[in-house]
């Protein structure tokens, strides 16, 4: 610690310099942080822990393609090793103006008990099931559209009812929300009881989009799956079954490989900022040379000059990527709170720290070590005499 | 953006000023022995260079998807064909037109007949199906079309690669070049499975365009295997010419049975990617303005250290009479061409390794393979940022260089 003062003094040598460098290393590790965030929001987007031990049951040719017909319910609760059953139609339509679309998603009572972390306050979902027409908003919801219980909700879909309209009328009861980051992106849906759109609805009845069960424990999930696909195999309602996470990490992929535009991104930033960082360590250290020479002559190890000039080029990659992370911490926070975009990031993590911190040492040891070996291997004669 | 002919102008003053006054006399000698110094500080220049590269690279690899994802789908349609939705209704899938519906467009006079003077149309249905992914074992969606008997007479482009075309009325389907190379089980001479009956695959086709994406049945054999009998989500027509379209417009308006609309396929296949376009242009932009950020960073540090290399040099000739402003402007000139240089070099790489690179993401109904586009325009626009990011980036150390003491600077070591 007594060698941060001199570490400090190098670095104040030429203060313009040494602060244009950490504001590129900000800046890469600002679109590190954010660009990282986005991959991880992809990456977890519908990934739960309870849902490790939910399987979604969908049409073998993709959910939403083709409804399931009801029947289907008893067959798959009498398959051993389901521990509960929820199903869901959905009611699509637009609400005001054409941008605005809007999904219900009727589920019967089983769904609060199969989705614990759904949380609703228990006034509320009792005011749902008293309801016929009732739902449930998600807060996103609530606060794009500013809805208060009591509110009407009223879409316009492509969906005939029985009355021969095509708009559906709904009472705002309550709102719900989730804690894990990951399943926000269901904040976006109305729940609603599938009672009254199987009533109300003139096609499909009868049906459901898909089926959601539970099993015991994840270990049970691929066993239970083949069970029920074999049941339905060679109907004409074959289902593909998997656990909700792999189903939802399936839908993600399908949009493209935004992990491999992140690398490659990444991979220039950091290649230019290695190069960056690179030549002005190798510049600071070269005007300096006469003064690591004193060091020497003072009787500073070979050891401690690697030791000071590392520690050097590691103070200015991990003080302009603290404040680069941190920096992406705030814009990511400000972005959410603008709620434009259909899936909100999610903050900068854990994870996006740790990698980031591990690239930021990387560097800094990448961009110190040439310098430092020149100062090793550094002659006291030649670098006092100017040679 | 600048427009080109702003940039022009700025350049043919530049010149004028460097070949007439002065003042440009002093500019374009510090300039040259500027450049031929490079070499010296090949560290500093090469910041400059690699940086501006990047951003430009990253830039262009970007716009390049969205541009890609909009030609391909604006490829598969044409003006002179139209396409025929349900009112209100955007996409196929969500569309509806009856039977009876066709039969009435189909014969209306803008529609083109063939020599057996049937008219050139077909009824379409779309279907998305779930297959697995050849690499990734991942169960991806695809679009199952339904096209009409005179669809070959509508596209005459489309190629058979592989096998033949199915029979109308068969349980027979043909695979897009790139549906047959994505999804396992879309190879000539295996089956699929759909609705619980076997298909045969007994062809392969290649349309140049995102019909590469789907696989293509008989409108009829696919509407009862999926009992949508009596129906099609779309109508796709050959128009006569040149004002066809308008006047089909005003046959569906007048006649009152009809819920439908008409629009060109190129309008319509072309708006199914705006979203995607639209997004990756902001997307690129914001990515590219903080590289960019980043890179006017590295850009007046290297020029800085440039400039400190030289501190000498210009004290000397400002000693011997030379003005603030030849020393401005070389400074700037210098880091200029060096950001020209690197804007070329990142254009020339993303150009290098992106442009025809294949890219999937997902369409209305399935997954859609494009190629990235990386047009002269998208070039252009990467060099323009390069010479901005050059501008702003050497101005301020350029301005330094000037206004540092002679005296001083000829003590410089």
């Amino acid at each position: 610690m007594k060698f941060v003062p001199l570490v400090w003094a190098a670095l104040m040598r030429r203060k313009a310099r040494t602060m244009l460098t950490v504001l590129s290393v900000l800046i890469a590790f600002l679109l590190f942080g954010l660009l990282d965030s986005v991959r991880s929001t992809f990456d977890n987007a519908g990934q739960s822990s309870p849902g490790r031990s939910r399987i979604l049951v969908t049409p073998k040719s993709g959910m939403g393609t083709k409804p399931l017909p009801f029947s289907l319910l008893t067959q798959i609760t009498d398959i051993p090793g389901v521990m509960g059953i929820d199903y869901a139609s959905y009611v699509v339509g637009t609400y005001q103006d054409p941008k605005n679309s809007i999904a219900v998603e009727a589920h019967p009572e089983s769904f609060f008990q199969l989705y614990p972390e759904v949380s609703v306050k228990s006034e509320e979902l009792s005011a749902l099931r008293g309801t016929r027409t009732g739902v449930l908003a998600g807060e996103m919801l609530i606060h794009k559209f500013g809805w208060k219980v009591g509110d009407k909700i009223a879409l316009l879909t492509a969906q005939p009812r029985k009355d021969g309209s095509t708009v559906w009328t709904f009472d705002l009861v309550g709102s719900f929300h989730f804690t894990d980051e990951n399943m926000k992106i269901n904040e976006v849906l109305l729940y609603g009881n599938y009672q009254y759109v199987e009533e109300a609805r003139a096609q499909e009845a009868g049906t459901v989009t898909y089926y959601s069960v539970k099993v015991a424990s994840p270990s049970d999930v691929d066993r239970v799956a083949a069970l029920i696909d074999h049941a339905t195999a060679n109907s004409n309602h074959e289902t593909k079954s998997q656990s909700e996470n792999a189903w939802a990490n399936a839908q993600l992929q399908q949009y493209g490989d935004l992990g491999f535009v992140v690398t490659s991104i990444m991979g220039a930033v950091f290649f230019t900022l290695l190069l960056l960082t690179g030549h002005t360590m190798l510049r600071a250290v070269h005007e300096r040379i006469p003064e690591i020479a004193v060091l020497k002559t003072l009787g500073f190890r070979g050891k401690k000059i690697v030791a000071l000039i590392l520690f050097e080029s590691m103070s200015i990659v991990l003080i302009g990527a603290l404040i680069g992370l941190v920096t992406a911490m705030l814009a990511v926070t400000w972005v959410r709170s603008l709620e434009i975009l259909p899936i909100p990031i999610s903050s900068v993590g854990t994870d996006v720290w740790l990698r980031g911190i591990s690239a930021a040492v990387v560097l800094g040891i990448v961009v110190g070590i040439l310098p430092a070996v020149r100062g090793l291997r550094l002659r006291i004669v030649d670098a006092l005499s100017g040679r | 953006m600048a427009p080109w002919w702003l940039l022009l102008t700025a350049s043919a003053l530049l010149v004028a000023w460097i070949a007439l006054t002065q003042a440009g006399h002093q500019t374009w000698s510090m300039t040259k022995v500027g450049i031929t110094s490079i070499p010296r500080r090949l560290g500093a220049s090469a910041i400059v260079v690699v940086g501006i590269a990047g951003v430009v690279g990253v830039l262009i690899a970007l716009l390049a998807m969205g541009a890609g994802f909009e030609r391909t789908l604006k490829l598969t349609g044409s003006d002179d064909t139209a396409i025929v939705l349900q009112t209100g209704q955007k996409n196929e899938t969500g569309s509806t037109i009856s039977l009876d519906s066709i039969g009435a467009i189909s014969q209306m006079r803008p529609v083109l007949r063939n020599a057996r003077d049937e008219a050139i149309g077909s009824p379409e249905v779309v279907l998305s199906v779930s297959l697995p992914n050849r690499s990734t074992g991942l169960d991806a969606s695809l679009a199952l079309r339904g096209v009409g008997p005179h669809i070959w007479e509508l596209w005459p482009g489309i190629k058979i690669r592989e096998g033949r075309v199915f029979q109308p009325g068969l349980r027979e389907l043909i695979a897009g070049k790139d549906a047959s190379s994505r999804f396992s089980g879309l190879k000539v001479g295996s089956s699929v499975k759909l609705e619980g009956q076997s298909w045969a695959v007994v062809g392969a086709f290649d349309s140049g365009d995102a019909h590469n994406s789907e696989i293509w049945g008989d409108t009829q054999a696919l509407s009862s295997a999926y009992h949508r009998e009596g129906f099609a989500n779309s109508l796709i027509l050959r128009l006569k010419g040149p004002g066809a379209l308008e006047m089909l417009r005003t046959n569906v308006e007048s006649d009152p049975r009809l819920k439908v609309y008409v629009q060109t396929t190129r309008a319509y296949f072309g708006q199914q990617s705006e979203s995607f376009s639209r997004m990756m242009s902001i997307v690129g932009s914001a990515i590219g303005a903080i590289m960019a950020v980043g890179a006017i960073f590295g850009a007046i540090n290297a020029t800085y250290m440039s400039i400190e290399g030289r501190t000498r040099e210009i004290s000397t000739l400002r000693a011997l009479g030379f003005r603030r402003l030849p020393v401005i402007a070389s400074v700037l000139l210098e880091t200029m061409i060096l950001a020209a240089l690197g804007g070329t070099l990142g254009a020339f790489l993303a150009w290098a390794i992106f442009d025809g690179f294949t890219a999937v993401t997902m369409g209305q109904t399935g997954q859609i393979v494009f190629a990235l586009d990386v047009s002269p325009t998208l070039v252009c626009d990467g060099i323009k940022w390069a010479l901005a990011i050059g501008f702003v980036g050497g101005l301020i150390p350029a301005a330094r260089a000037a206004s540092q003491s002679i005296v001083k600077g000829l003590r410089a070591t």
